[in-house]
């Protein structure tokens, strides 16, 4: 067993886990927070995505012993427009995408705004490019919806950054 | 509906209302099947067969009991003995909701690759996938048949039945063909598609007693209800399903699975609540998927583009313990005028997982071939495939002259193709080029047939103004509780932010289940029915105290009751079996007396890259006939869903199936590869929102007519592209090259 202190939403959280046990197992079954969501436990569908220190990761992919003493943001401690964008634009069906799809974004518009280039810039030296819709498809690719909500997603997305 | 209460305001139906559960699922407030904490809970996991069929001659359990935290490994050696599943009988629809006839982990046989044959439980989920991982298993193997292209000659043609006919003849077809100056005749495949909602099945279960609670991933709670009460021998009334949210389900939800029995068994062998989440791979291996299918069309016609002959037929595979015809070739039965027609639907059995609905099964694939065809025709008669289209276009059901309720395919082709800018397009194949890309357009029909079941609802109406509709609906992420809102709330004439609807619990009145496109228009005959006899009991009411103009809270208040209520269909044996009969009924006249269906016209365009063969689908327009929709926001991303997953099974789905061992090789969503955001171009939906005379406010459901037609739109635009015809999904570079 491992004694592991972590920072999640802004709490101190104590936890005695095997070493094995990834943050999403930690966060869903140890800290009582299911709202981030196990879609495949591979890292394929991105249904984990949470923030460490503001950037965006695959919780199911990540061990909880690594993220000690990191600030872990769940979709339980995201106060954002994005969730009322989301909404509006029909970004989700079935819901069960949505928290990694609005942590993504949220990890994906603070990369933007650092210059973080992505395949589909156009140059990736250029600071302050605008967040086209194709740049938004592109950077949010890591984020399955098999409802086929991705148009909503965009939107939403493109309706917060401009 | 006449009233003399107070109704005057804007309607909602059709309006773009926001759904309900939208601040749940954006907070990660709402609570899916593996996310109900219970006191002591355990976690489950599943050992699942290796081989495709034979018989278990040893289980070593000692190293995974032996790892702290594990609380039991059950095998057929100590499981508690359930009943068998029943066999199918059209006198209990319940019985249609057994996945598979094998009573797991109550044999030592194994009939497909991924059978489960033991479950660990322990005190947290990593301890139970590791001492899973640790339960050896030997086999003795028997002979089993897997490889589907190698058994197709032992093909047998399949009956169907009343709600799924797999095949019609109309006049000579072959003779027509032979006869024919034009003819295309062609092969197509499809391989197996599975459902990958991206919450995997999953359920909480516990035993209190003889009670049992269920918190399912489920599509179907009350055919669910009365399996698992058969299965484990306890009442139906002692045994609640809860699924107030279901994370997608395509079908893959709407049948018991060997997860669901093995986690009430799991929590019934240990006395303890237990949680089963599978695992991706689990979800490959332990839920059917949609068959593959080899098709042929072959089409005659005239010079003038008249069809004189269409046969269709299709070879999909089921299981010797279960699965069903998927019935392919019902889109060829309703779509064309052809003077002679042959349709017919023929089976292979396989040692495999049974088959099963995956979003419209038999349309979704039957489309792709039939369309594809269609498409051939109009290039071999240098016809538009519009022109060709409408040309063929019949005035009644071609296979029996029956009446269409409604139908407007012509209207939703000038739609489409007024928005697309179809007038613009180069027939002739490779002519368009964009730097390294060929561009390309086509076309093609979506179509899609409507049943309705039979739903209980109640309705309440207190005096503080607020309604509750409550029925045992199931929300899987098509806005079903949003939209009996807002029926709710137009009929009864009060805002739509009064109308509270309770869904996802079988404690509530039966409701129908969330497949075949029913549920919505289902629950909404009965929620307009209750309504009405709302209203009834309302005017009444309000003529006794004078409140007659008043508005229903007030009617309520004066009254002095605290509230109202209405109730249609009754969940006594009695009135359940009475509602089986009147659906059996209502479809039988139905069916004897129109066609009733959901169309539409897809115009897609696709670039491809002239070097590597990567295609991308770069515009897309939908128009449909869908009758009245009810929520335009909601209706529109269930049609965009639709055509997302139609291009998934164009452009990329597949399970790679060893045709030697049977065995999935790519359990994954890294190895099965489904539409992600840069796939999918913004998709303009258009529809014509005309009501279906018979059908409850004239809506047709939409669940799943988005995805037809789509595979052949993508195939014909690469063929007017590249001027390559692909008949072999999935359309991958390879293939292009």
């Amino acid at each position: 067993m491992a004694e592991v202190r972590l920072r999640v939403n802004g709490a101190d959280r104590r936890l005695d886990i095997p070493p094995q046990v990834s943050l999403l197992d930690a966060l869903r079954e140890h800290l009582g927070l299911p709202g981030t969501k196990k879609g495949c436990d591979q890292g394929a569908c991105g249904a984990c995505t949470v923030l460490a220190d503001g950037e965006r990761i695959n919780a199911c992919l990540a061990l909880t012993v690594q993220y000690a003493d990191r600030e872990i943001t769940t979709i339980e401690g995201v106060d954002h427009p994005l969730q009322e964008a989301f909404v509006r634009h029909d970004g989700f069906q079935c819901g069960y995408c949505t928290s990694g799809q609005i942590c993504s974004a949220i990890g994906m518009l603070a990369e933007h705004k650092d210059g973080m280039p992505s395949a589909v810039s156009e140059d990736p030296a250029a600071e302050g490019e605008e967040l086209t819709d194709e740049e938004i498809r592109e950077r949010m690719s890591g984020n399955i919806c098999r409802c086929g909500a991705y148009n909503g997603v965009v939107e939403a997305v493109a309706e917060v950054v401009r | 509906m006449t009233s003399t209460h107070n109704t005057t305001r804007e309607p909602v139906v059709g309006a773009p209302v926001d759904r309900v559960d939208g601040p749940a699922k954006t907070t990660g407030a709402a609570r899916f099947a593996a996310e109900h904490d219970l006191a002591g809970l355990t976690h489950a996991a599943l050992v699942t067969a290796t081989v495709s069929r034979g018989r278990i001659t040893g289980i070593d359990t000692s190293a995974a009991e032996a790892l702290p935290g594990v609380v039991a490994v059950l095998t057929h050696h100590n499981a508690p003995k359930l009943n068998p599943p029943k066999r199918v009988s059209p006198v209990n629809m319940s019985t249609m909701v057994s996945g598979t006839q094998v009573n797991y982990l109550n044999t030592d046989e194994v009939h497909w690759d991924g059978q489960p044959v033991a479950v660990v439980v322990a005190e947290h989920s990593h301890a139970a996938r590791e001492a899973a991982a640790l339960v050896e298993v030997t086999y003795e193997r028997l002979p089993a048949t897997v490889d589907f292209a190698a058994e197709l000659p032992n093909a047998v043609l399949d009956k169907g039945n009343m709600l799924m006919p797999t095949g019609a003849k109309k006049g000579d077809a072959d003779a027509a063909l032979a006869a024919a100056p034009v003819v295309v005749d062609s092969e197509y495949s499809t391989p197996q598609h599975h459902h990958n909602a991206i919450e995997p099945h999953a359920t909480t279960a516990v035993w209190h007693g003889d009670e049992l609670a269920v918190h399912d991933a489920t599509q179907n709670m009350a055919w669910l209800r009365a399996h698992l009460a058969l299965r484990f021998g306890v009442p139906e009334a002692k045994v609640r399903v809860l699924a107030p949210f279901v994370g997608g389900g395509f079908g893959g939800k709407g049948f018991a699975w060997p997860g669901v029995i093995l986690a009430v068994l799991a929590a019934r062998a240990t006395g303890r609540p237990v949680r089963l989440s599978l695992t991706r791979e689990d979800v490959y291996r332990t839920v059917g998927a949609r068959t593959p299918s080899t098709q042929r069309v072959a089409l005659g016609a005239g010079r003038d583009g008249k069809l004189t002959a269409l046969v269709h037929t299709a070879v999909t595979r089921k299981s010797p313990v279960g699965g069903q015809p998927e019935p392919a070739v019902t889109p060829a039965n309703h779509l064309y005028g052809a003077a002679n027609i042959r349709t017919g639907q023929s089976s292979v059995t396989l040692d495999w997982i049974p088959n099963t609905a995956v979003r419209a099964p038999g349309d979704a694939i039957g489309s792709f071939a039939l369309e594809s065809a269609i498409d051939e025709l109009a290039y071999e008669l240098g016809a538009d495939p519009i022109e060709l289209r409408m040309r063929n276009e019949p005035e009644r059901n071609p296979i029996d002259g029956k009446k269409f309720s409604h139908r407007m395919l012509r209207e939703a082709y000038e739609l489409g193709a007024h928005r697309f800018g179809w007038a613009d397009r180069s027939p002739e194949p490779g002519t368009t080029r964009d730097g390294r890309w060929l561009v390309g357009t086509g076309v093609a029909t979506a179509y899609h047939p409507q049943l309705r079941l039979t739903a209980n609802v109640t309705v309440r109406l207190a005096a503080d103004g607020s309604v509750t509709v409550r029925s045992g609906l199931h929300e899987i992420g098509v806005g079903a509780a949003t939209v009996q809102a807002q029926i709710a709330a137009d009929a009864l004439g009060v805002p739509f932010d009064a109308v509270h609807v309770e869904c996802g619990d079988s404690a509530l009145p039966e409701g129908a289940m969330a497949g075949g496109s029913m549920q919505t228009s289902s629950v909404a005959a009965s929620v307009l029915a209750a309504c009405r006899k709302l209203t009834r009991r309302l005017d009444t009411l309000a003529r006794r105290s004078g409140t007659a103009g008043r508005t229903p809270a007030e009617i309520v208040a004066a009254a002095k009751v605290p509230y109202i209520e209405a109730a249609v269909g009754s969940d006594t044996r009695i009135g359940k079996a009475a509602g089986q009969a009147r659906f059996m009924a209502r479809t039988a006249r139905d069916m004897r007396r129109w066609q009733k269906a959901a169309c539409g016209a897809h115009f897609c365009e696709v670039r491809v890259d002239a070097d590597t063969g990567e295609v991308r689908v770069s515009r897309w327009t939908g128009a449909f006939d869908v009758g009245r929709v009810m929520n335009r926001k909601t209706a529109v991303s269930q049609l965009r869903g639709g055509i997302v997953m139609g291009i998934g099974m164009a452009l990329t789905e597949e399970a790679h199936v060893d045709p030697r061992s049977g065995r999935i090789m790519n359990p994954s969503l890294s190895g099965y590869h489904v539409p992600v955001h840069a796939d999918i171009p913004p998709i303009d939906i258009a529809y014509l929102d005309e009501p279906d005379p018979t059908m409850p406010l004239g809506l047709l459901g939409i669940g799943e007519v988005g995805i037809t037609g789509v595979a052949a739109a993508v195939a014909n635009a690469i063929h007017n592209a590249t001027g390559k015809r692909l008949r072999d999904l999935p359309i991958t570079p390879a293939k292009l090259l």
